[in-house]
């Protein structure tokens, strides 16, 4: 067999093998399906409740709100960044805040957002943006920062203004490590909204796996885990794609 | 010559330049006391070790590093006034440096097209200067390619082509070729001779080669570190246009001989 169905034909095998194996424990073992149901009866669970409007209803707030709060982090990262750079006495006056704000685990704020803006989706969107913030930040700083003297010599010769080298050289330069960023980020946005929701509210993937748990109906609670992991692989993808095109330098402004 | 038409013709007047980078102990003297004139047309190499402040010079020249003392004027016009750049005396000056420094977003004709682009000239005509352009160094089947497809030969021919897009009336080249193979790097010389013959332009070459400055030169300026000042001025008394079989020459060997003799006094 060849290399590339073999690294299409393994994973395949192995995730079969756990499943099977999953089932194969839980039926011997006695485990209650309270605490453990086997991934069939998950699966039952899951073409349940994709049938109805309500999960899609509930999954539609949470992308909002990850969606939302990924977007307000990349613009204030990308933006504070920035300025950050260019900027230097701004930044020294900001660290103290930046060490502060990195070091506090900020789920630990999620309540307190909670009770600052509600138990509507602008908490939700609050959080989310809060944790998804700080990576794009330090690698649009970094990134700008590390804009190269020579390239910017060019520039300088060629007597650009601050908007062209803005768009022609600094955002360019800084891309790829800022898009790094925004893949981590959108997965924190993620976590936070489900936190937030959590926390406190009635709408949302978060607050349905809550739901179920009060319930103890243990495996619509699995099939909520699989579809917020099929939501956060379908961000993910989309950013990671995206982050590719561009670090191919595909990213021209007179080709395209 | 009577002075009036001289002064007419002048092109650059660097007059006692020093800069000293960093204060107290740990200060470094890189330029002291240069002074530096040249003619519209003329070529002049800056040849020396390294540590002797030739780059120095050229970026100052160039409107990148602020003097510490001295002026420096292209056409009559500052280029420093105190540490504020003027970018009406260094609109007429292009520069290539020792790395291609294409941009990898560009393709090949964006990149020689860029310097156009931010003088705001329109998308149609810079494609077409660019793509007239590219075609002269030998770029024509490259066009469309990113920067990081071509070797270095390559790289430096495109930044070549982007330095004399906005046809520069003063040309300053900080080592462009150090880092090619000799024979890439006889046929961009033979070229670069070509272009500035051909468009009158001024240009300043900073070099650690003996030949090269002495090969493409009117006039080589020697510079010599510690402390790092010019220690000597040589006319290249060879006729133009000059081939490679110059370099076979006696009267070549002998100037490159009496060069490396003022570069040794310098030590």
């Amino acid at each position: 067999m060849s290399e590339r169905t073999l690294k299409i034909a393994l994973p395949a095998i192995s995730v079969c093998l756990f499943l099977v194996g999953w089932s194969f424990y839980v039926r011997t073992a006695e485990v209650s399906a309270f605490v453990l149901p086997p991934p069939e009866a998950i699966l039952v669970a899951l073409i349940e409740m994709v049938q109805t409007r309500e999960l899609w209803d509930h999954a539609l707030v949470t992308v909002t709100e990850a969606v939302s709060g990924f977007l307000i982090a990349v613009g204030l990262g990308i933006s504070l960044g920035f300025i950050m750079a260019r900027i230097p006495p701004v930044e020294w006056a900001a660290k103290p805040f930046i060490v502060l704000l990195q070091l506090i685990p900020k789920i630990a704020l999620a309540p307190l957002f909670i009770l600052w803006f509600g138990f509507g989706l602008e908490s939700k969107i609050v959080i989310a943006a809060a944790l998804a913030f700080f990576p794009v930040f330090s690698n649009a700083l970094q990134a700008f920062k590390s804009v190269e003297p020579g390239d910017k010599d060019v520039f300088t010769i060629l007597q650009a203004n601050p908007v062209q080298r803005f768009y022609l050289l600094d955002v360019p330069s800084a891309l790829p490590v800022i898009l790094t960023g925004t893949e981590v980020a959108v997965v924190l946005a993620m976590i936070g909204a489900i936190v937030g929701e959590f926390i406190g509210g009635n709408e949302g993937l978060g607050y349905l796996a809550v739901a179920h748990l009060q319930n103890l109906a243990v495996p619509e609670l699995f099939a909520v885990i699989v579809i917020l992991a099929m939501v956060g692989l379908l961000l993910y993808t989309l950013i990671g794609r995206l982050r590719q095109s561009f670090s191919a330098w595909h990213v021209s402004s007179e080709t395209a | 010559m009577p002075f009036d038409a001289r002064q007419d013709r002048m092109e650059i007047n660097v007059s006692g330049l020093t800069k000293v980078f960093g204060d107290g102990p740990s200060a470094v003297t890189a330029i002291k006391d240069a002074d530096l004139t040249m003619e519209r047309g003329e070529f002049v190499s800056l040849l020396g070790p390294s540590g002797c402040g030739k780059t120095t010079l050229l970026r100052i020249v160039a409107g990148l590093e602020s003097p510490t003392e001295g002026t420096v004027e292209i056409r009559g016009n500052a280029v420093w006034n105190g540490t504020r750049r003027s970018a009406a005396a260094t609109r007429p000056v292009s520069m290539m440096f020792q790395e291609a420094r294409l941009f990898p977003w560009f393709t090949v004709v964006e990149n020689v097209a860029l310097p156009l682009r931010i003088a705001g000239v329109g998308r149609k005509e810079r494609l077409e200067r660019a793509t007239a352009i590219c075609e002269t160094v030998g770029l024509k089947e490259f066009l469309h390619h990113r920067p990081n497809a071509l070797s270095g030969g390559m790289r430096q021919r495109a930044s070549l082509a982007r330095a004399l897009v906005t046809e520069p009336q003063l040309l300053l080249l900080d080592e462009p070729f150090g880092a090619l193979d000799a024979m890439t790097r006889d046929a961009l010389n033979i070229e670069l001779m070509d272009v500035c013959a051909r468009a009158n332009v001024t240009t300043i070459l900073v070099t650690h080669s003996i030949s090269e400055a002495a090969f493409l030169s009117d006039r080589v300026v020697v510079l010599a570190p510690r402390p790092a000042r010019i220690t000597a001025m040589i006319d290249m008394p060879f006729d133009r246009p000059r081939g490679l079989e110059l370099q076979q020459s006696m009267a070549f060997q002998k100037m490159v001989g009496e060069l490396r003799q003022k570069l040794s006094e310098g030590e």
